[in-house]
C-alpha cells in the first residue's frame, strides 16, 4: 500500500506496473478502491474492475508486461469518472478489428477480453500497431 | 497425504459430493493446482457431484470463466456433476455484458440449493442442547 492510496482522496494519476501475476491482483485492488472513491455503485464497480482485469491481463500475457494508470477526470456537469490507461510495449495487435470481435483469442482467455472490456466501459480507444505496443484508454462515468 | 504442495483451496467431502469454494485472489498457478487437486479427489473418492461456492468472487473475468468451464468439463469426463453456486448479482450482470455464457456450467443461487440439486439431503436438525455452544 502506498501512502497515497491511504489518503482516500484521488488527487492525481497513479501508475501501477504489470509485470507479475501478483501485480494483476494489486491493480485489481487499486481499481476497486478507486471505483469506491469515485462513488460508483456495486455493479459499476464490478464492471470497471472486470474491465481492468481483462486489460491488465492482456498487457501481461500479450504485451509482455506494462503499466496501468488511473486518473479521475471530472466534467463541468459534475460528472465524475475513472479512466484506465493500460500500456504495454509488446508486439502490438496486428488486426485490431479481429481482436475486438468476440471469440478471437491468442492467449489464455476466452477471446472476450478486449471487446468485452469495451462493452463494460463508456469510452474506449485503442492505439496499437505491429512493433508499437498497445495503449488502451477506457473511461467509465458516474450517472451525474 | 501425498506430500505435494497444497493448492490453498480447501476441498471438503460430504458423502459423494466434494464441496469447495474459490477465493477472489485466483491466480493462474492456484487455478491450475486447484483443477489438478479436484480432478484427483473426484477420481480417488468416487465423487459424483462437486459444489463450487463462488460467493467470494468479486469479479469473474474471462480467465476465471475459462477456469470454471474447464473444471466443469474435466469433472464431467470423470462422471461428476459440477454446480457453481452463489454468484453475486453484479458479477452476473457483468458476465453477460462481457459476453461470457459459461457454456455447460450449471449454477445455483446459493450453496444450499446447489447441494439440494446434487441430491445431498440435509440431516435432521440436532437437538437444542447440541447447539448451545453457538454464539448469538
Amino acid at each position: 500500500m502506498s501512502s497515497r492510496a491511504q489518503g482516500r482522496r484521488p488527487t492525481g494519476p497513479a501508475t501501477y506496473p504489470v509485470r507479475t501475476e501478483e501485480d494483476l491482483l494489486t491493480v485489481r485492488h487499486a481499481v476497486r478502491a478507486a471505483t469506491v472513491e469515485v462513488g460508483f455503485g456495486l455493479v459499476d464497480q464490478t464492471r470497471v474492475v472486470t474491465a481492468a482485469s481483462e486489460l491488465a491481463r492482456n498487457a501481461y500475457v500479450h504485451g509482455g508486461g506494462g503499466t496501468v494508470t488511473l486518473e479521475y477526470p471530472r466534467e463541468s456537469s459534475g460528472r465524475r469518472g475513472l479512466r484506465l490507461t493500460v500500456m504495454d510495449e509488446g508486439p502490438g495487435i496486428a488486426d485490431l478489428d479481429a481482436a475486438l470481435t468476440d471469440g478471437f483469442t491468442t492467449g489464455t482467455g476466452l477471446g472476450h477480453g478486449l471487446g468485452g472490456a469495451r462493452r463494460l466501459m463508456d469510452e474506449f480507444t485503442v492505439r496499437t500497431g505491429p512493433g508499437e505496443g498497445t495503449v488502451v484508454v477506457a473511461t467509465r462515468w458516474t450517472v451525474r | 497425504m501425498t506430500g505435494q504442495p497444497q493448492p490453498g483451496v480447501p476441498i471438503l467431502r460430504l458423502g459423494d459430493v466434494l464441496v469447495t469454494g474459490l477465493l477472489n485472489e485466483l491466480d493462474d498457478r492456484t487455478a491450475i493446482a486447484f483443477t489438478e487437486e479436484l480432478t484427483e479427489r473426484i477420481s480417488a473418492e468416487g465423487a459424483r457431484g462437486v459444489l463450487i461456492d463462488i460467493s467470494r468472487l468479486e469479479i469473474i473475468d474471462s480467465f476465471v470463466a475459462r477456469t470454471l468451464m474447464e473444471l466443469t468439463t474435466v469433472a464431467r469426463l470423470l462422471g461428476a456433476r459440477v454446480i457453481v453456486a452463489g454468484m453475486r448479482p453484479p458479477v452476473a450482470i457483468t458476465l453477460v455484458e462481457l459476453g461470457i455464457e459459461l457454456v455447460g456450467v450449471e449454477t445455483a443461487l446459493n450453496p444450499e440449493q446447489g447441494m439440494a440439486a446434487l441430491g445431498w439431503r440435509q440431516a435432521p436438525q440436532p437437538p437444542e442442547g447440541a447447539r448451545r455452544g453457538t454464539a448469538g
